[in-house]
Parts: C-alpha cells; sequence; structure tokens
C-alpha cells in the first residue's frame, strides 16, 4: 500500500488523469451542442493548431522570444546591478528598498500604455512591461539571499581580512545562488503573462496576445485555445529549464541534495 | 629575550545594547606565550568568547592594552596573524573539502602551484587524508570540525584560536579529537587559545588555564599545568590531573558566589 510509485506510476497518473479530462471535454462538447463560439472540442483545438503552424510559430517567436526572454534578461540582469550596489551602500538599503517594495506591490501590466506609448508597439514595448514586471521579484530575491549569510561566516572571512568584492564572490554570490533561483522561477511566469497581456494595448500584427484579442473577435475560439495551449507548453518547458539549470548549479543545497 | 605572543593589559569591554551598557569584560590582564596551549573555561556570558574574538580583532576593546605579535589585533589580522576555528565547522556547502582549505589560500593570493600541497598537508595533520573530493555534507559532524581545523593551519598561522570548536559533539568523539589536537600542538608548535566549558577538556590540553567568572567577565584563576607534554587520555585518573580539575572547579564557583 505504501510503496513509492515508480518512475512509470509517476509518469502515467498524471497522463492518464490529463486524457481523462480531455475524453470528458470532447464528450460534454459534442453531447451538449456546445457552440464552438464558447467552448471549442479539444479535437478542434489540436485542429487549430495543426493547420496554423506557420501563424502559431510567428506568434511564438513574437511573443516569446522578442518579448518575454529579451524581457526577462534585461529586468535580471538589471535587478542583480541594483541588488549589488544597494548591498554596497548602506543608505540605499535603508532608503530605497521601501520604495522598491512599494513599486512591487502595483500591478505593472497597468504600465503597458505607457510602455506602448514610449517605445512603439513592436516587442521593445512588451520586452520593457516584461523587464519592469520582473525586475521586483528579482531584486528583492537577490537581496535576501544576499544577506542569507550568517555572522559565522562573515567573521570567518574578517578572519582572512577579505576584500568585499571576495566575500561576495565566494561568500555571498554563491551562497544567494538558491534565492536567485526562486525569483527566477516566478519571473519566468511573469514574463510570459507580461509579454501576451502587453499585446493587448497594441502591437503590430503578430504575436499571442494580439491572436488571442483578433480571433476572439472573430469568434474563432479554436485558434484562441490554440495559443492558450502554445503559451502553456512554453511557460512549463521554461519553469522546466529553470529547475533543471538549477539542480546543476545548486546541488549542494539541502532542498536540490534529494 | 621572551615577549609574548598575546599581552593584555586592563582589557576593558563594554558593549551598547537597547537594553543599555553591558560590560563583557573587566580588567583582563594575561600574557600568553609562544607555544603555550591556554585554555578560557567559564560559565556562559563570563566573556571568554569575548576576549578570543578581541585577540582576533573581531571585536574592539573599550579600554586597556591588548597586542598580538607586539600590533594590535586588528594589525595582526590584517597580517593574517592566526586561524580561527569557531563552534560550527562552517564549511561551504558548494565546494569540496579540499575547495575549502583552499579557500583562505585563494584570498590570500597564496600561488595556485603550492595550494594542492597545502591541503595534502593538513589532511594528514587533520587524519583526512583521502578526502579530499567528498562535500562538507557528506562527512560526519567530527570530520567537517577536523576539516575546519585543517581550513584554519592551512595558511600557517602560528596562532591558532578556538572558540569551542567540539562543543557540539559526543564525548567519544571529542576524546578522540582532543588526543589529535594534543599530536597537532606537537607537531606545530602553534600558540593556541581554546575556550570550552568542559573542566576535563581544558585541563587535558592545557600547559595554562584562565578560569573567568561573569558579570562583569572577569579571569579569577590562573592555572599553570605541571602537567607533562605528552599526555594519554589515561592521565585523566591520575591524581595530578584531579587535583587541577579540583582547582579550576573551585574558582569557577568562587567566581559563581561572588
Amino acid at each position: 500500500m505504501n510503496r513509492p510509485d515508480t518512475t512509470f506510476e509517476k509518469i502515467a497518473w498524471p497522463i492518464g488523469f490529463g486524457l481523462a479530462v480531455l475524453v470528458l471535454w470532447e464528450i460534454v462538447v459534442r453531447g451538449f451542442g456546445v457552440s464552438p463560439a464558447i467552448l471549442p472540442a479539444p479535437t478542434a483545438i489540436a485542429a487549430a493548431i495543426r493547420e496554423n503552424p506557420g501563424t502559431l510559430w510567428e506568434d511564438w517567436v513574437q511573443t516569446v522570444l522578442k518579448g518575454a526572454v529579451n524581457g526577462l534578461w534585461m529586468g535580471t540582469l538589471a535587478a542583480l546591478v541594483v541588488a549589488l550596489i544597494i548591498d554596497r551602500f548602506d543608505f540605499l538599503k535603508r532608503g530605497l528598498l521601501p520604495v522598491a517594495n512599494f513599486f512591487a506591490a502595483l500591478p505593472i501590466v497597468g504600465l503597458a500604455p505607457i510602455m506602448v506609448m514610449w517605445f512603439g508597439f513592436d516587442w521593445h514595448s512588451k520586452a520593457a512591461v516584461v523587464a519592469v514586471m520582473v525586475f521586483f521579484p528579482m531584486l528583492v530575491n537577490i537581496l535576501g539571499g544576499l544577506a542569507a549569510v550568517d555572522p559565522m561566516q562573515r567573521d570567518l572571512m574578517r578572519t582572512y581580512a577579505a576584500s568585499h568584492a571576495q566575500t561576495l564572490q565566494k561568500l555571498r554570490g554563491p551562497a544567494a545562488l538558491p534565492f536567485l533561483f526562486n525569483g527566477l522561477k516566478i519571473a519566468t511566469s511573469l514574463a510570459l503573462i507580461g509579454a501576451i497581456v502587453a499585446e493587448y494595448f497594441g502591437s503590430p500584427i503578430r504575436g499571442m496576445g494580439f491572436r488571442i484579442t483578433t480571433e476572439m473577435g472573430r469568434l474563432a475560439t479554436d485558434m484562441v485555445w490554440a495559443e492558450i495551449v502554445v503559451s502553456a507548453v512554453t511557460g512549463t518547458a521554461l519553469y522546466g529549464l529553470v529547475a533543471g539549470i538549477e539542480k546543476r548549479v545548486t546541488f549542494w543545497h539541502p532542498s536540490q541534495r534529494g | 629575550m621572551k615577549k609574548p605572543v598575546i599581552d593584555a593589559q586592563g582589557v576593558d569591554l563594554t558593549f551598547q545594547t537597547n537594553d543599555g551598557p553591558v560590560h563583557a569584560l573587566k580588567d583582563v590582564n594575561l600574557e600568553i606565550n609562544k607555544g603555550d596551549f591556554v585554555s578560557f573555561i567559564g560559565p556562559s556570558g563570563c566573556g571568554k568568547t569575548t576576549f578570543l574574538r578581541c585577540i582576533a580583532g573581531l571585536e574592539t576593546p573599550t579600554g586597556g592594552k591588548l597586542t598580538v605579535n607586539g600590533i594590535s589585533p586588528e594589525e595582526a589580522r590584517k597580517a593574517r596573524a592566526y586561524g580561527y576555528v569557531f563552534q560550527a565547522a562552517g564549511l561551504y556547502p558548494w565546494r569540496t573539502i579540499a575547495g575549502n582549505i583552499k579557500l583562505p589560500l585563494e584570498i590570500m593570493g597564496y600561488p595556485k602551484s603550492e595550494h594542492d600541497e597545502h591541503v595534502r598537508k593538513v589532511l594528514e595533520l587533520v587524519d583526512l587524508s583521502g578526502f579530499e573530493k567528498k562535500f562538507p555534507w557528506q562527512l560526519s559532524g567530527g570530520m567537517q570540525q577536523r576539516a575546519s581545523i585543517a581550513r584554519a593551519l592551512a595558511f600557517d598561522a602560528e596562532i591558532l584560536l578556538m572558540d569551542e570548536p567540539f562543543g557540539a559533539l559526543d564525548e567519544i568523539v571529542r576524546d578522540h579529537l582532543n588526543e589529535q589536537l594534543l599530536q597537532l600542538w606537537a607537531r606545530t608548535e602553534k600558540t593556541i587559545g581554546f575556550v570550552t566549558h568542559s573542566i576535563p577538556e581544558a585541563v587535558y590540553l592545557s600547559t595554562k588555564i584562565v578560569v573567568m567568572s561573569p558579570r562583569p567577565g572577569r579571569i579569577t584563576d590562573v592555572i599553570e599545568s605541571p602537567l607533562p607534554k605528552e599526555r594519554p587520555l589515561e592521565i585523566r585518573d591520575t591524581p595530578e590531573f584531579i587535583e587541577i580539575a579540583h582547582r579550576v572547579r573551585e574558582g569557577l564557583r568562587a567566581g559563581h558566589d561572588a
């Protein structure tokens, strides 16, 4: 009864459940004659994906590669630089951090129309929204990580007469990595949301958010759902990628030793 | 000429806390000569760790005169005059045992070509040869603490300061490590400052036992041990040993009643 699941079972259970949901969905849509405008059947969504690979690919490149990924690295890099500066100067820790926390609480997606005004309709304004969305959670996590070293470890570095840079490089940097990856996992899903939603406020005639709004206007919900499927797969893959890198880089952390 | 390695004259230290000033050390006078093994013993709050931290330049006395090798503890710290062993091993989990021992060498700029030789030498001293490639979390608590002693020895400082290094270990492991520490001391001829709250440990290890008492932290007795340098564990059953232990206990009690 209490033996742990085998690898096969670990994979088979969720796949079985997922398939059961899809079958039920198909049965309900066909059985009750649900209008495709309200909810298309899974087979209809699959057909839409099969018939429009070119469009879906173009939208994916525009939204994920250009918007989300660019915004993600820009926001993360900016957070890293600002975190190192705040960490170096105590008065910034006291003055800037509360301000950062205030901004972190704002619904950043609301900035999207302003970013379109500033950076134009193309992916640059989307990347800007993503960068701002990603910036604050990354900043807070990195600062938390840099502060996570216990006093004894700092004293040890002092007994070596280590410089600030050496302490950062040898001790506090590595110790902050698990926090950085926690932030990155939050940031990847935020980046995808930001890049899609930002397109609702104006975009060129491609992109996942653009497609969702225009196809919805034409009541072509199978295509809307096709984009949602693509974004779900993308989000899972990005998360998996970050988790995979995390496992290799922070193998020493109790949460990864397994 | 024989000048003391560590010379304390009327050392005073008052911490300013939110609950008002705390008198941690009062009029501490002590001379430690080259090659001495000095134990500091007393109840918690007696300032034994604080005094060791003063010697290490991690705390600064608010009064009196304290020199290490004839210079201030701060200068001695910057000159890397001592190795420090903390209560916990505090090894970096992302570095192997060899990597941990190389840490001070990297910070102090030892040539890379010499690193392996230093690691080999100190691991042999603490009887951990062959564990170079293990990670700290793969070793027992006693082995971790031995690795942390190896780390403190890696850069050949003449003074070794140890703050209750075996406090968290069980009695059997502790006996074994005490025996090893004496051998190590005999081979390296270092000057050792050792904080403990175990009477047998202090008497077994030391050439000089400093008995301290709290509120304010001060020295109540300094005992020069008549025990020979060669000390098998059985020496703890001899009348001489028991007599010194008795005197330490008397000193602790006197401080407690005052």
